[in-house]
């Protein structure tokens, strides 16, 4: 591997896995948002119109970033990986330009609104800005996942030329969409999002739950999330299960890289953790022997194809990297399902708020799926190599020809340094939100048990 | 070659971008200048009112940045991926300065602290400047061409881009953007910020015009590829002349203090010369400064017929839909800056 594409890839993986904590916390945050401003509008309940100004004033925070980050993402497909936009540019570059036209126009335009219309159009046509502030978000991600999953599992185009003059060409617009990896990827990403987006919600209405400030907020906050979260969570299981069989048909390589499975036709464990060590072709752990069989042919015994089964150039380099973060996604949903799934039933019997130390779980939660998230995607990226485009194109072919290592070394240095500076202004800037809590107009309850903690409601609710 | 209504498509496309790329300068362009200009207001107050006046609508018109980008991506990938590699490091800095300006005017009123608010608001219109000098600089060259050898292949170096020509369209694009912003928010403002605005718009129209006679004069001595179709097709002469009366009309626009005019024609001279500079370079979209068989023509650079087809279905849905996003958005925050409690 050349200087330029170590760099470029450093700086491609990097600025993608920064811009990836923001969108998915304002897609599951702009849903949270369509219900509490749902519910103000159904029941005009003063404490919906406030939990949805003071979560607006977090999701403008988070949206800002989430852009001025995501146009980062667009440039560098053409700054570093030029050959790689003229050879997809048919493709990929479709459905970011139905993207930018579909959905980003959308939820820009609406966002103003959201923001600065409070005043300025009706409750009803506010309500209208929320939603498909919303949707544009949940469009967003649908071009971007596509285009992404035409990366993984190409289809509906034609090769046209040869060598570095090569390039893909749509044959049939629906079935380049519509790829084999297109919409289990999709539900997978977006259902990610919500989960994002609601534990955030959750995690700091705990903090005040805990803590007894602005309680009735905090509970109608925690009670629309946790059911975001729960649901969300159960659909993960199914999601995850339908992407997992897609990698296993169409990404042999990336599935045997996940189990750490090299034997060139055998049945597959599954392991529940393990370590791979790829010198010796060895994983060892917890595992369920002949579980990944099962699980893809309903068969202990049925082999599956191996890692050795596949030309040396072609497979994945980093298997343990590829094992222990699908491991960690999976462990992190499982996680999440029992923890949502005892909350459900800790409020179903009335006892959800007093458990304390659930309360505390719940603050730190706000992690779990920002991790699944983040692990998930370098699993399905990294899974993908050597290639850029499986099977197609490779990632050292996909560079730009123009570009020196200095200058991409000189912009991963600019990118490190704004970004950690830009994380660290956000977390201060949400901290002080949280700390100011919602602007509460004329709730007594509330007001007291800020003042008298010991006389919160919560031990009486 | 296919075509609909008699266009070729990469014709279409060619056109289709080029209209993304003006409404972008139109747009991003006023809150752009209202940016460069915004350290000239000093008070507090006059300053949260200029950037409330961008507030609402400064996201919406970037998105016409992000389409066109898009757009230039899917239509005509090898030029996409010449030019922004070509220019890394301009494009770099620029990607920068976007992230900067957008987080500037997001976080500057999340604090009271005098310090923390004169930060954002440096950090804020240098990042406007920055932004306007690069896409200036990067027009200048586009002008001029840049070194292409047979292959298409760069063969220049970074230092090529500094050139006094690329600089002075760099300088014109700042003082264009610079008029255009101001008297968008002379539009938006009353009283003291008002007041200021209207010398900051004379002066800045005043240097727009010197700059604007300079380039026009550069580019007819050192870019006389620019000038060509002018002698094949003396009847499209009425364009530059009509871009003159218009610039002209500028200024006495704000002689007159009729200030929406003004905007309007400032709106216009950033179309009319995005459309001279289209024609010098039709049918290329980039051209080489060192051998012609290095230009990059529409149709060499053109995605396929099939996929120039879809994506024309696609604006042809899309647009009407994005102008109305926009003209709602306009006219919902339409009328003068009020400050309250939803503001920046």
């Amino acid at each position: 591997m050349d200087n330029v594409e170590l760099l470029s890839r450093i700086q491609f993986a990097f600025t993608i896995a920064f811009h990836y904590i923001y969108p998915p916390l304002s897609i599951g945050l702009g849903v949270c948002l369509v219900v509490m401003e749902g519910l103000y509008l159904k029941t005009k309940n003063k404490v919906y119109e406030e939990l949805t100004q003071f979560w607006v004033k977090i999701f403008a925070l988070i949206f800002g970033i989430g852009v001025a980050t995501g146009i980062v993402m667009e440039f560098e497909f053409g700054t570093n990986w030029a050959t790689y936009s003229r050879y997809v540019g048919d493709i990929f570059g479709s459905a970011l330009a139905a993207e930018g036209i579909f959905a980003f126009a959308l939820e820009s335009a609406f966002l103003g609104i959201l923001l600065f219309g409070w005043n300025r159009v009706s409750p009803g046509v506010h309500f209208m800005a929320t939603v498909l502030v919303a949707l544009g978000s949940i469009f967003s991600a649908l071009w971007i996942v596509i285009a992404n999953s035409w990366q993984q599992t190409p289809s509906g185009y034609r090769i046209e030329g040869e060598g570095m003059e090569a390039r893909a060409i749509v044959t049939d617009f629906w079935a380049m969409v519509f790829n084999p990896s297109s919409i289990e990827r999709y539900s997978h990403v977006l259902i990610g999002a919500f989960l994002a987006g609601s534990f955030l919600v959750l995690s700091v209405s705990a903090w005040y739950i805990r803590k007894g400030e602005y309680l009735v907020h905090a509970k109608a906050a925690f009670r629309i999330a946790l059911w975001v979260a729960t649901v969300s969570a159960l659909g993960q299981l199914f999601t995850g299960h339908k992407s997992a069989e897609v990698v296993t048909e169409h990404q042999p390589a990336k599935l045997a890289a996940m189990e750490g499975h090299f034997e060139k036709s055998a049945p597959a464990d599954m392991y529940l953790m393990g370590w791979v060590d790829a010198k010796t072709q060895t994983t060892t752990g917890l595992k369920i022997p002949g579980g990944l069989s099962f699980l893809v042919h309903q068969d202990f015994q049925k082999p599956i194809p191996g890692l050795n089964s596949i030309a040396p150039e072609n497979r994945p380099t980093a298997v343990n990297f590829v094992f222990q973060t699908y491991h960690l996604m999976v462990a992190i949903g499982m996680a999440i399902i029992g923890l949502t799934l005892f909350s459900m039933f800790l409020l179903y019997k009335g006892k959800l708020f007093q458990t304390r130390w659930l309360m505390t779980v719940f603050v730190f939660s706000v992690l779990l799926p920002q991790i699944a998230n983040q692990v998930g995607w370098y699993t399905a990226e990294v899974g993908r190599q050597p290639w850029v485009v499986y099977g197609l194109l490779r990632t050292s072919d996909a560079l730009s020809q123009a570009v020196k290592a200095e200058h991409v070394l000189t912009s991963l240095i600019m990118f490190t340094l704004i970004y950690l500076m830009l994380f660290l202004l956000f977390l201060y800037l949400l901290n002080k939100k949280i700390q100011h809590g919602p602007d509460i107009s004329n709730d007594q309850d509330e007001t007291t048990s800020r003042m008298n903690p010991s006389l919160s409601p919560i031990l009486n609710e | 070659m296919d075509t609909v209504l008699g266009i070729n498509l990469p014709t279409w496309w060619f056109l289709l971008i080029g209209a993304l790329i003006s409404g972008y300068g139109i747009l991003d362009g006023f809150d752009l200048g209202a940016g460069a200009v915004h350290l000239f207001f000093r008070k507090e107050e006059s300053r949260r009112i200029a950037l409330n006046a961008i507030g609402p609508v400064w996201d919406g018109n970037e998105v016409w940045l992000v389409i066109g980008a898009g757009a230039l991506f899917a239509a005509f990938p090898m030029v996409y991926g010449t030019i922004l590699s070509v220019f890394y490091l301009p494009f770099m800095l620029f990607l920068m300065a976007i992230i900067f300006r957008a987080i500037s005017i997001e976080f500057r009123s999340k604090e009271e602290m005098a310090w923390w608010r004169k930060m954002w608001d440096i950090s804020y219109s240098v990042s406007s400047i920055v932004i306007s000098l690069l896409l200036g600089l990067i027009l200048g060259n586009l002008i001029q061409g840049i070194p292409l050898n047979a292959n298409h292949e760069f063969v220049g170096r970074l230092r090529d881009f500094f050139n006094p020509y690329a600089i002075l369209t760099a300088v014109t694009v700042l003082a264009l953007f610079s008029m255009h912003g101001a008297m968008y928010l002379i539009m938006k403002t009353e009283d003291r910020i008002y007041a200021r605005l209207t010398i900051i718009a004379n002066n800045a129209s005043k240097f727009f015009i010197l700059c604007f006679m300079a380039t026009s004069l550069a580019t007819l001595i050192y870019v006389p590829h620019m000038t060509a179709i002018f002698k094949s097709h003396p009847e499209l002469f009425v364009l530059p002349l009509a871009a003159v009366l218009i610039v002209l009309n500028i200024r006495r626009s704000i002689e007159k203090r009729q200030y929406a005019r003004g905007f309007a024609s400032s709106a216009i001279t950033t179309a009319l010369l995005l459309i001279l500079f289209a024609m010098g370079l039709y049918p290329n979209l980039v051209l080489s400064s060192i051998d012609p068989r290095g230009h990059i023509s529409i149709y060499h650079a053109a995605s396929s017929d099939g996929s120039l087809r879809t994506m024309l279905l696609f604006a042809a849905i899309g647009m009407p839909l994005v102008a109305t996003y926009t003209i709602f958005m306009f006219w919902t925050f339409r009328g003068k800056v009020k400050l309250e409690k939803h503001s920046y």
